[in-house]
């Protein structure tokens, strides 16, 4: 195939199908064994400096923070970020310095809320070095074609735009159609971090609502930890087989963390903390102000349940989940601008 | 005109005048922001069959209130499917998607619109967010529909990046890159009218302006000439039915404003 383009931007996470398929033979287990540690040790064990990182779910959607905050508390660093629907979970890493390299489909934004002020400075000062650009569903493919343990997978998206150019995508010419296509390299992020509603000790997990990239995503990483609201038994895997997103052999670790996506939103359970994240995007608008959200929220506490009491306790977590379930309307800071 | 409103601000205007453009019994794929509200306000009066997708996964929701974000809980609320990102890229890919709807932050004009960095990538002025789903729904959706403000810095006469495909330099190099045959922008409505494209050149056209807006004002607030549709229409100011309907939807103003 005649190679008709080649994207400028940093190849980060790619591996030779060969070198994978030997990494996962010799390093994932398909033992059924039990998993469960705390969400020190899985960071301490699973997240080292320099790796290529990737959180499920959607940026300030279903992500798994005790483990987010547990990598700014080890100060883990030199990390390479899948920025691949990123919003709240970039930011606090990019502004606690733990994220220095980040190749972006999506970065820097709240969504409505605005966009953000300490990832924005970083990429403005030179301290995040943006390392190659895509899009959303460039992202997501480049995990498909890791899934599927193949160098790489076509699509369409992407053709003739600069987003193409600072991509590490290729361009070739289709030989059945004779059209151009968008090549997209596999990714097979070091370790991949979500958060789910329900897993048994053995990582047999559900997710609840809309999976998004956690599919593929869980497939392509080389390690997955899972942080859950709720330990099932097995048996209930059993029952429902058809609900099973993510089977155990893709997991290396369980950490039992209920309201572990605070201050994301866990669909059904409870809805964005507004406040807070209001509260880091109004301190993390300059650096001394970022220091002081993680001496409180991070430093400052041993671990999650002491953070869970610091940002309101019960109460909070309470109302959360009613303004989830529509039964009382959300307010935030953010609205009276 | 049913009821017409005497009071409303821009984004309601917005809103309302994008929500007549989407077609009943088609798809729509939404993005952040007005785009969400806009279609929303169409499913609620004219377009009760319209499809909405969102690139998390969710479609066809029936949420009472707006979603904050294109991936939370509201876009699948009640929906027919709470399914996947690789399901609703491939969908649009393939061929699903009558319309794209999105916001942008610079435009040229042949509609490639910029979200990524204003001055040089390698060391920018100003880092804009990125893509996001962005440039798949403009590459992919059969026609892109876009809301935005307009300004002079806002609507240039070459964008600083293409981050999501327009017609790029001119007719047929959509498809010469490998873009979807027949697919690209469709509408552009910022604040002052509608725009459309001209089948020839491809060439940013006005089609509309809002009411008591002049053409005058379109090219003072343009960065490139402004090539203006022989019958240029006035849009429908919004009634006070579909206010209300979008206070309904958004009543903390989050995106319609107060």
């Amino acid at each position: 195939m005649d190679i008709l383009m080649e994207g400028e931007g940093e190849l980060i996470g790619w591996h030779d199908p060969d070198e994978n398929r030997k990494w996962i033979l010799q390093n994932k287990s398909r033992e059924l064994r039990d998993k469960r540690m705390s969400v020190r040790e899985a960071v301490d064990t699973f997240v080292h400096d320099g790796d290529f990182i990737a959180f499920g779910g959607f940026g300030h959607i279903r992500i798994a923070m005790a483990l987010l905050y547990e990598i700014i508390r080890q100060g883990k660093r030199d990390l390479v970020m899948a920025g691949k629907t990123a919003v709240h979970d970039v930011d606090l890493l990019i502004g606690s310095g733990c994220v220095n390299r980040i190749e972006v489909a999506y970065a820097f934004g709240h969504e409505l809320r605005g966009l953000s002020p300490a990832g924005r400075r970083a990429v403005e000062t030179g301290q995040c070095k943006v390392v190659a650009e895509t899009s959303n569903a460039g992202y997501q493919w480049r995990f498909m074609a890791g899934m599927m343990g193949v160098p790489f997978i076509t699509s369409r998206n992407m053709l003739g735009s600069d987003t193409l150019k600072k991509s590490s995508c290729k361009v070739v010419k289709d030989p059945w159609s004779g059209k151009p296509v968008c090549l997209i390299p596999a990714a097979y992020p070091d370790v991949a971090m979500f958060h789910v509603p329900r897993c048994d000790v053995y990582g047999n997990a559900q997710i609840d609502g809309t999976l998004i990239e956690d599919f593929e995503l869980a497939r392509a990483a080389r390690r997955l930890i899972i942080t859950t609201e709720e330990i099932i038994d097995i048996e209930r895997i059993r029952d429902e087989p058809d609900r099973t997103a993510i089977p155990f052999f893709l997991v290396d670790a369980v950490c039992e963390v209920p309201y572990g996506a605070h201050p994301t939103e866990m669909p059904y359970l409870y809805f964005f903390d507004e406040d807070h994240i209001g509260e880091w995007l109004r301190l993390s608008k300059t650096p001394e102000g970022a220091r002081d959200y993680f001496d409180k929220y991070v430093h400052g506490v041993q671990d999650f349940d002491e953070y869970l009491e610091r940002v309101g306790g019960l109460k909070k977590l309470s109302y959360l989940k009613r303004v989830e379930q529509f039964q009382e309307p959300m307010q935030a800071p953010w609205l009276k601008k | 005109m049913a009821n017409q409103a005497t009071a409303y601000n821009p984004r309601e205007l917005q809103a309302c005048v994008a929500s007549k453009i989407l077609e009943d019994k088609r798809s729509v794929f939404v993005g952040t922001g007005l785009p969400m509200i806009a279609a929303m306000l169409a499913e609620r009066t004219h377009a009760p069959g319209l499809l909405i997708l969102f690139e998390a996964g969710g479609m066809g929701p029936q949420s009472p209130v707006l979603p904050i974000s294109v991936g939370d809980s509201r876009t699948f609320y009640k929906g027919i499917a709470a399914s996947s990102m690789h399901d609703t890229m491939s969908l649009t890919q393939a061929g699903y998607l009558d319309y794209g709807f999105l916001g942008a932050a610079q435009m040229d004009v042949y509609g490639n619109i910029n979200t990524t960095v204003i001055g040089d990538w390698d060391r920018p002025k100003v880092r804009f967010p990125g893509s996001g789903g962005a440039n798949d729904v403009g590459s992919l959706c059969q026609r892109t529909i876009i809301i935005m403000g307009q300004d002079k810095r806002r609507f240039v006469e070459k964008v600083d990046f293409i981050t999501t495909p327009g017609y790029l330099d001119g007719p047929g190099a959509r498809e010469r890159a490998g873009l979807p045959e027949g697919s690209g922008p469709h509408r552009v409505i910022t604040q002052l009218g509608v725009f459309g494209f001209d089948q020839a050149t491809k060439r940013m056209v006005l089609l509309a302006l809002h009411p008591g807006k002049t053409v005058d004002e379109v090219q003072e607030n343009s960065g490139f000439e402004v090539t203006v549709s022989d019958a240029v229409e006035t849009t429908d100011p919004p009634t006070e039915e579909e206010l209300r309907i979008l206070h309904e939807i958004d009543p903390t103003g989050m995106s319609i404003g107060k």
